[in-house]
């Protein structure tokens, strides 16, 4: 059975990276002794693949990795188990059961993800709230992409396939797949550069709530999320 | 959510920030205003580093099952951290509370090696606690220290209020119902101090005084009032099986720890007596722990914790007597469950073998064997039981199971050591590359034979039959490496041979912190305050720091480390009673320079001294 897990990583658990979260999970799996596969040879590791990594600093309340269990048991028994070994900060939202396919693991499926931008304390700059609407206006947005070898423009604004004002926050519906991967951070920076503000480390909060795979035909996306991807089983 | 003591922007800005954030599994909460005890325990290392001992986290279980305790957990920060600290003024904390460790009211750094003690005072400069005993106030916290080099706390005892001298297990209740007792009578600090020196293990270094002879050596040592006894005694758990407090869940780690697995200690102690070695001395008698209990303890922590391994901890896991039962019982109930097995000191024989091809990849894997000094002679001296013969067997038989790399651990600057012993090592090494391609036909080698010989300098240590020994001088010892390295390089098969040794200065610091009095703290002090930390990371150690601190503090490393003592001579941990008694370890000085094996605890009795504690390998078979 390939199970695909939900689970947040809010709090204190954003200082923790990438690979060790990777490492926390192998051990909470462990903890809640459910029947996972192994690969073969002298060091068999778990059977597991995590959909988008996230980085230091960044809060989450949609990430997903999927892995493999050698028996069919109930997604909610499985997300139950697993959320009862789960440290301070991290919680399992769900559970899903998806098909077994190598196109369809977590990580490939990966195209959109959505995240909610708050300023820290006192680093709000002033009128912020009008110019997003008017930076999401644009129609396109350059940007100096920095290479070893050469610098380039490129327009990211084909890749921000959302950008709105929600309350106090700022939602951004940013291209995920490996080929168009946009950072949070590089829409934000440029964001505060054309608001002709000078960047200081630290001044927002970037948290991920989603992450989608598209189920459109070429030219239209319809973004699914990774959870819904998969069924509940009873 | 707990809130942190370091605010995002410093987390953010400094390597791997989960070190400092606490909260992982199995730590423990408790709530402040229910408890009467608030101990901050400490390594005084990185958080990877301390995460992985085993005294501190069978410490922590055993203080966090009293309700009235709550133990948290703090190591050293990062050199990164350790600037903003000092410069934003930020007062170092507990991982689990996050509360500045000043306000708690113990204190305990374990001393696991002499290259931390000046990160000990960073620790306690960073809690802003004074860094000497006798400035703190009622306010600070007493700090008390433990572990092997507590067995020697002289060179310290400027900085610790107390120390604990041996086994945790047996007096820390009594020590803080005394200290419970104290605080509800409206004792002060020295009233407290008066009361735990008269428990058993416990030292009060400011109720001793030393005096000093013209030559510099100790004269005497004293206790200033009737509460201090004259002599302190090692505490051990003589009923291993009754009174061993395991640990059910270890606290995971959020980052990768350098022992990332379950250890469980299958027994204390060492039946082998080898001259050089404190631990085989200072941990006796041997008491091994029932199979049973480990094999549920196995499953219990392996559970608890999620490891993917799991490492046997002993001095000498070949000597357990039940290790069959124990190795084919985890290979049989983890191995399917893709758990590791690690098993660390293991004698190379044909079980040996047998096991570590079913749990380890062969191709990867060496093999390792200390021999400790190069020719038999030496061998007779340190009393090392390992003859030449079981070597070249053990390596033969290797080599016909697929081994192809060997490791070889040997240390120079061993008492009555020769240039033929020197030389010994490198006609070792050659011995076992020649039986490689004696043994192994053409057909059959995948490669080269790969023989890594390692050598480090030799440190005498308290409570040893070497604690009397000199050591030799930096160029002396280069010298010795250079012996080794030429010899090796006129050998037949010496492009199969690699050899790397240990830098000679650490070596040098550590045996004048190992055999140091109370006048050494000054210098400790000194190269701290000149930026001395991490001495024992090869990266920032800065020998001309500890130059210079000894001298502008006028003392003398040559006295502590080059210098032979005689066996009259009062010696700084002299008042400690570590089991072992005088008369034996003067026999064995004696034994050792006359190339004369002492047996086994098994074979024969020696006459240690230990059998006084009335448990472990002294009474076995016997009951």
């Amino acid at each position: 059975m390939k199970v695909r897990i939900k689970f947040s990583k809010e709090g204190h658990t954003k200082f923790i990276g990438h690979l060790d979260t990777m490492r926390y999970f192998q051990k909470a799996v462990r903890r809640a002794a459910l029947p996972v596969a192994y690969s073969g040879g002298y060091s068999p590791h778990m059977i597991m693949s995590f959909a988008a990594p996230l980085g230091v600093g960044v809060t989450s309340t949609g990430e997903y990795f999927d892995m493999e269990l050698t028996e069919t048991l109930p997604t909610e028994e499985i997300a139950a188990r697993l959320d009862a070994v789960m440290a301070e900060g991290f919680s399992v939202l769900c559970a899903r059961q998806v098909e077994d396919k190598k196109a369809s693991t977590a990580m490939a499926l990966v195209a959109a993800a959505d995240y909610r931008i708050s300023f820290r304390k006192g680093r709000a700059p002033e009128g912020w709230k009008e110019r997003v609407i008017e930076f999401a206006a644009r129609k396109s947005i350059p940007v100096l992409k920095k290479t070893k070898k050469s610098e380039r423009e490129i327009d990211i604004r084909p890749f921000i396939y959302e950008i709105a004002l929600d309350g106090e926050y700022i939602f951004l519906k940013l291209a995920s797949a490996s080929a168009n991967y946009t950072k949070p951070e590089l829409v934000m920076d440029t964001f505060l550069q054309w608001m002709g503000e000078e960047l200081v480390p630290f001044s927002y909060q970037v948290q991920r709530c989603e992450v989608y795979a598209d189920k459109g035909t070429e030219g239209s996306h319809v973004f699914v999320s990774l959870q819904d991807l998969g069924e509940e089983v009873e | 959510m707990r809130k942190l003591a370091l605010d995002d922007e410093i987390l953010l800005k400094v390597d791997k920030a989960a070190r400092y954030i606490g909260g992982e599994v199995n730590s423990v909460m408790k709530d402040p205003s229910r408890v009467d005890i608030r101990f901050a325990m400490c390594f005084p290392d990185v958080y990877e580093i301390g995460m992985s001992n085993l005294g501190m986290m069978i410490l922590y279980n055993m203080f966090n099952k009293r309700e009235d305790v709550w133990c948290e957990r703090l190591y050293s920060p990062w050199t990164d951290l350790d600037r903003v600290m000092r410069e934003k003024k930020i007062p170092l904390f507990a991982l689990e509370s996050q509360n500045p460790v000043r306000n708690f009211d113990f204190l305990g750094i374990t001393l696991g090696y002499e290259m931390c003690y000046t990160n000990v005072l960073q620790i306690l400069d960073l809690s802003q606690i004074p860094l000497l005993a006798r400035d703190r106030g009622e306010e600070f916290p007493l700090v008390i220290g433990g572990g092997a080099c507590a067995y020697n706390p002289e060179p310290l005892t400027d900085f610790f209020d107390l120390f604990y001298i041996g086994e945790g297990e047996t007096s820390y209740d009594a020590f803080f119902d005394a200290y419970k007792e104290n605080k509800a009578a409206g004792g002060s600090r020295k009233d407290f101090l008066l009361k735990a020196a008269q428990i058993p293990g416990i030292y009060v270094p400011s109720l001793y005084e030393v005096s000093y002879k013209e030559d510099g050596t100790i004269s005497s040592m004293t206790p200033k009032c009737p509460q201090a006894p004259a002599r302190i005694q090692k505490q051990v758990v003589t009923d291993i099986e009754q009174n061993y407090r395991a640990i059910e869940k270890p606290v995971v780690p959020h980052i990768k720890a350098t022992q990332d697995r379950v250890t469980l200690e299958i027994q204390r102690g060492c039946i082998r007596g080898c001259r050089f070695c404190q631990a085989g001395m200072i941990y006796r008698p041997t008491r091994e722990r029932n199979v049973e209990t480990l094999k549920a303890s196995a499953k219990e922590m392996l559970l608890n914790t999620g490891h993917e391994e799991i490492s046997l901890s002993s001095l000498s896991s070949s000597d357990y007597t039940q290790l069959k039962e124990l190795v084919e019982f985890l290979i049989e109930e983890f191995q399917g469950k893709a758990v590791n097995i690690s098993l660390p000191s293991l004698r190379i024989d044909a079980f040996a073998l047998d096991v570590m091809g079913k749990v380890q990849d062969i191709k990867k894997s060496s093999l390792t064997f200390a021999p400790e000094a190069g020719s038999q002679r030496l061998r007779d001296v340190i009393n090392k039981g390992l003859t030449e013969e079981v070597i070249l067997k053990g390596a033969a038989e290797a080599f016909h199971g697929g081994w192809n790399k060997v490791k070889l651990y040997f240390m120079l600057g061993l008492p009555t050591e020769t240039e033929e012993d020197m030389k010994g090592i490198a006609h070792l090494a050659e011995k076992i590359a020649k039986t490689y391609y004696e043994e192994v036909p053409k057909e059959k080698r995948s490669s080269k034979v790969q023989v890594n010989v390692s050598t480090s300098f030799f440190v005498p240590k308290p409570f040893t039959p070497f604690q009397w020994a000199g050591m030799f001088s930096e160029e002396d010892f280069i010298a010795k490496a250079k012996v080794v390295k030429e010899e090796i390089r006129a050998q037949l098969n010496q492009r199969s041979i690699r050899y790397s040794w240990h830098e000679p200065d650490v070596t040098i610091l550590e045996g004048f912190l190992a055999r140091g009095d109370r006048r050494c703290g000054a210098v400790i002090q000194k190269a701290y305050e000149k930026g001395a930390l991490y001495d024992a990371w090869s990266e920032s150690f800065q020998y001309s720091i500890w130059k210079e601190a000894f001298e502008e503090t006028g003392v003398d490393i040559d006295f502590y480390t080059l210098r032979e003592r005689s066996t009259d001579e009062v010696l700084p941990w002299d008042f400690i009673d570590a089991g072992v008694t005088k008369e034996f370890l003067v026999r064995e000085w004696k034994n050792a320079r006359e190339e004369r094996v002492t047996p086994n605890c098994r074979q024969r009795c020696s006459g240690c001294g230990v059998k006084t504690y009335g448990g472990g390998v002294c009474f076995e078979g016997k009951n």
